[in-house]
């Protein structure tokens, strides 16, 4: 019965399966007729639409979020101008093409370059601009003769500008346009409907790490076009929706006069607000035009710009990395206060020298300072007290102690291409080298990372984060160029809230040791002198930091290169009561920190607090007009 | 010993299904390679998740059927569990909740229930082989209406009809009586009337499921909205003609009017390209594929292995079918890629999978008689 039933079942099974079977063929039949229908029966009506009249989705790319700074000055716009187009596909002879076109509208050598470049990096059936910012009269002559150009076009569309040039390049950063690499991105994160018709895209500073919001959303218009592919009537439109502005937290002003203060100089500065981590100003020597990427930069500059021993396009101010000098003895001393490997009164006695094995460290004063307890090390700038210390602390405490202050830590501000630094320690060492015998840490190298040289390498960013914490009691912000985001037609302020990133647990005692000596820096210190007669009391340290070994020498500035000479470093804060500003400063190859950096400190602090601008013809950023000898009656560091 | 290996990796594939299967991929990658406007990055990805497949498949094909069967109630059970969870707490994504975050990436549990609901019945009506009773029918249905209403609700049309005719291959399959038959294809039609009146479909679905069936009864009442895909899908295929345009050539493809034409429209790419001569060339190949999965299937020796082998050959017909259909315009857009062809890996996986079953079930076979 059982068996007779599986067999039933089993027949059943077969009949439907050729049931089934049938319905597989009788389906892949009326595919079949479906296709054969459309593709030989009605072929020539859909090969004519296919090449005549077509529907088409036309992108209108959104207009991009304005950049301001924190008083509404306007860093980076859009202008809308005309641009002459050439599609190459629908053009039968491209060389001639240009040239006819040529008599109507001025199209330079360059300008074939860059369209030659542009065609290299695209497909054959983009349209490609010829020629940018059309004047009005190539426009109308142009628009007599189109009909001679089947292929070409003329377009409207918004073009960036920065008005300011140089100034702030580094923060603003530039729009470039978009290639492979850039489509391969965009379709990776699915934003790459959201660029069809935008053919440019930030690829440098706050236009880059900012470029969603910037950006906006892209609309669409339902066109129909003729075999031309021109349109002839629109049938829909879905609007654009602008992208949101950028208030920042740069004081462009501040900004401007610190570029100025740098003269031929290169280096950099950031200044911090302390009770909200907005950067005020973030400074690079040299800058250069971001106004030249926009329409895609021709080869000369390019070449200008890259090869420049001065490295323009690298933004210093997150991406150099220094040794820090003598700017470091402050955050040691704090290091030692809290670590109770010093008291503020405790002394020692400073022959001039410190023996540790058989290498002698040598201070910068022949003879030494003699007493020094650690407000004199640090108004004086003492190096035998630091000597001492960093060997006495050793480097597994500096290191533990300096970390939270940001030194040798990304700040994650919002800027791309931020550089870590390195804060030195055994099991950086153990990292980062390859061979064994580099690996290990020796003790002798423990002593000159008392006096910020050695290993230590800092941003200048990181250095005015730490001085910034330092001002403001051991709260940390993260570091923060944009205040507001806005948007552009409702003109909404989102603010991007600071909030502490973390509270350090340091004694107020011991801060206010600290604070103390930088007052006294600056009033009878290394930094007196730039700080002479100020209306406020600040805080400050200087440093000069030794890029070059001189293995006994006697440092002398005349006989060495340039690019040799010592980096100028000051790092201050200001009201030293209620700091509203903490910066740092670093001149390259500036030679003395209290010459070369201090003045420039001065100058922002000053317009900063009191809306003082500096007379134009100050040069006293420039260490040649500096008097040396007085320098060196300062017992600079 | 290396043939020993090679005799080890050889056993359980079916090589017949294995040379269909790979000349499809070929299909694949070169109409990806035009449809990606010439990316070699997309056709190695490609390739990478092909590998990635067809070594799933071979694990599947190891396993004995008789051990699928025993991994049915659970994989059912934890597939269901999956689509609470997505009820619950999933991702919404252009308005439907259909992807669960897990952390590390995201899933698609309706995937999942396309193999395990007909796993499920398959084991059910084994269970139940020596007397299967209209009780037992009825208690399949609701093994098939409870994922399905779930995935209805997510929501998504075009997987709830995959899974719901899965489940239907293996009931009609199982013997399903004819005057059960007939009144349900009578309530598939009402369902199409009933959904092709905005008025009376918003009732119960939401808008844009409505709007796709619409559409598809006369997809020029609306050329610039959702009809936009099926006629510039049409205009492709048919600019076509019997040759095609050639590879490279599909000037709807690169001049960008064909919409997500890597995924569910790849098949407008091909045709627009290779022609009428390609599509029968394609349409070959599938009825291929089909045909051997229905030997296979009737082969098998046990009943779960036929329902199992039966319902996913003709679910592998349903997405080719439904996708080809879809394109050129015959049937509604349901989001259903072309299967093996387009570009995507988890629907690729998931078949091959099925696949793997399928050699599983024939290898038993083979067992059987010796």
């Amino acid at each position: 019965m059982e068996l007779r039933n599986a067999q039933r079942e089993r027949y059943n099974f077969q009949l439907r399966l050729l049931i089934a079977a049938v319905v597989v063929l009788g389906g892949l039949l009326a595919l079949f007729s479906r296709f054969f229908f459309l593709q030989v029966v009605e072929h020539e009506k859909y090969h004519t639409l296919a090449e005549s009249n077509r529907i088409s989705l036309v992108p209108i790319p959104p207009s991009r979020g304005i950049i301001t700074d924190r008083n509404g000055i306007v860093l980076a716009h859009n202008y809308s101008a005309y641009t002459l187009e050439i599609t190459p596909s629908r053009v039968e002879n491209l060389e001639n093409t240009i040239n006819d076109l040529s008599h109507f509208v001025e199209i330079t050598p360059k300008d074939r370059r860059r369209f030659k470049k542009l065609m290299d990096e695209s497909k054959d059936f983009e349209s490609l601009p010829i020629k940018v910012r059309l004047t009005d009269q190539e426009v109308a002559r142009f628009a007599a003769q189109s009909f001679r150009f089947p292929g070409v076009e003329i377009k409207a569309g918004l073009f960036r500008q920065y008005p300011l040039g140089e100034s702030a390049s580094h923060l603003i950063g530039y729009i470039g346009r978009i290639n492979d690499n850039d489509l391969d991105m965009l379709e990776e994160d699915g934003r790459l409907p959201n660029y069809k018709g935008t053919d440019h895209m930030g690829k440098f500073g706050l236009e880059q790490s900012y470029e969603a919001v910037l950006h906006g959303k892209t609309g669409y218009q339902e066109v129909e076009t003729d075999s031309g592919g021109r349109a002839v009537r629109s049938l829909r439109r879905t609007p654009p929706v602008s992208g949101n502005n950028l208030v920042l937290t740069i004081d462009i002003k501040l900004q401007q006069l610190a570029e100025e203060a740098f003269g031929e100089n290169t280096g950099a500065v950031v200044a911090i607000e302390p009770e909200t981590g907005g950067v005020l100003a973030l400074v690079s020597r040299p800058g250069f035009d971001p106004n030249l990427f926009v329409d895609g930069i021709d080869p000369v500059s390019w070449r200008e710009l890259n090869e420049s021993p001065d490295h323009p396009l690298n933004n210093r101010a997150i991406q150099g990395t220094y040794a820090p000098g003598s700017t470091f003895k402050p955050f040691m001393a704090l290091g030692a206060l809290e670590l109770g490997k010093r008291t503020a009164a405790q002394g020692i006695h400073d022959p001039g020298f410190f023996n540790f094995g058989n290498h002698t460290f040598n201070d910068d004063k022949k003879g030494g300072h003699g007493w020094v307890n650690m407000y004199t090390s640090i108004v004086q700038s003492c190096d035998t007290y630091y000597y001492m210390l960093a060997n006495d602390m050793g480097i597994d405490n500096i290191a533990r102690f300096m970390a939270p202050l940001g030194l040798g830590q990304k700040s994650g501000i919002d800027l791309p291409g931020e550089k870590a630094g390195i804060l030195p320690s055994p099991e950086w060492k153990r990292r980062v080298f390859r061979k064994p015998e580099m690996k290990k840490w020796y003790a002798g190298e423990t002593i000159s990372i008392g006096i910020g040289q050695g290993y230590n390498s800092y941003t200048p960013l990181q250095m005015a984060e730490a001085t910034s914490i330092l001002a403001s009691n051991g709260v940390a912000f993260k570091p923060h160029l944009v205040r507001y985001l806005e948007n552009s037609v409702s003109m909404a302020r989102s603010i991007i809230e600071p909030s502490p990133t973390r509270q350090l647990a340091l004694k107020q005692a011991n801060i206010d040791v600290i604070k103390n000596a930088m007052v006294g820096v600056n009033k009878e210190g290394t930094g007196a002198r730039a700080f002479r007669g100020a209306e406020y009391i600040s805080a400050g340290k200087t440093g000069t930091a030794q890029k070059f070994s001189l293995r006994g020498e006697k440092y002398n500035a005349n006989h060495l290169a340039k690019r040799l000479q010592d980096d100028a470093w000051f790092i201050a804060f200001a009201p030293a009561d209620k700091p509203k500003i903490a910066l740092a400063v670093i001149v390259e190859n500036g030679g003395f920190g209290a010459a070369a950096a201090a003045p420039i400190a001065r100058k922002m602090i000053d317009y900063y607090l009191l809306g003082k601008l500096p007379k134009s013809d100050v040069k006293a950023a420039d260490p040649a007009a500096a008097d040396p000898k007085s320098a060196e009656l300062l017992q600079v560091d | 010993m290396i043939k020993r290996l090679l005799h080890r990796i050889a056993e359980p594939v079916d090589g017949w299904l294995l040379l269909f299967l790979l000349m499809l991929f070929s299909v694949s990658m070169v109409t990806l390679y035009s449809a990606s406007n010439q990316s070699m990055d997309k056709v190695v990805s490609r390739g990478i998740s092909m590998v990635v497949a067809l070594s799933t498949m071979w694990i599947v094909a190891n396993f004995k059927p008789i051990q699928l069967m025993r991994l049915a109630p659970p994989l059912y059970l934890f597939g269901f569990l999956l689509l609470i969870c997505v009820a619950l707490f999933g991702d919404v994504t252009n308005g439907a909740r259909r992807w669960l975050n897990v952390g590390f990436t995201r899933i698609q549990p309706s995937e999942l229930m396309k193999t395990a609901v007909p796993m499920m019945l398959a084991w059910y009506f084994q269970r139940h082989e020596a007397d299967l009773k209209l009780r037992h029918y009825a208690m399949a249905g609701l093994l098939i209406a409870l994922p399905v209403g779930l995935v209805l609700k997510q929501p998504d049309l075009g997987t709830s009809i995959l899974i719901s005719a899965a489940g239907f291959y293996v009931l009609f399959l199982a013997g399903l009586s004819w005057r059960l038959i007939a009144p349900m294809i009578m309530v598939g039609v009402a369902a199409i009337w009933f959904v092709s009146d905005l008025g009376r479909c918003t009732h119960v679905f939401r808008e844009f499921q409505c709007q796709r069936v619409q559409v598809q009864i006369d997809p020029t009442s609306d050329p610039l909205g959702k009809g936009y895909h099926i006629i510039q899908g049409t205009i492709a295929i048919g600019s076509g003609g019997a040759l095609g345009k050639g590879w490279l050539k599909g000037t709807q493809t690169h001049l960008d009017y064909i919409p997500e034409r890597t995924t569910d429209f790849i098949f407008a790419v091909y045709s627009e390209e290779f022609g009428l001569a390609g599509n029968v060339l394609l349409l070959i190949l599938y009825l291929l594929v089909i045909l051997r999965g229905i030997i296979i299937a009737s082969q098998a020796s046990t009943m779960f292995g036929r329902l199992l082998g039966g319902a996913l050959i003709m679910s592998f017909f349903t997405y080719a079918f439904v996708n080809m259909g879809m394109v050129s315009g015959l049937l509604p857009v349901v989001g259903v890629p072309l299967p093996l062809v387009s570009y995507g890996g988890t629907a690729m996986l998931s078949i091959l999978i099925g696949f793997g079953m399928l050699m599983s079930v024939h290898r038993d076979r083979k067992l059987m008689k010796s």
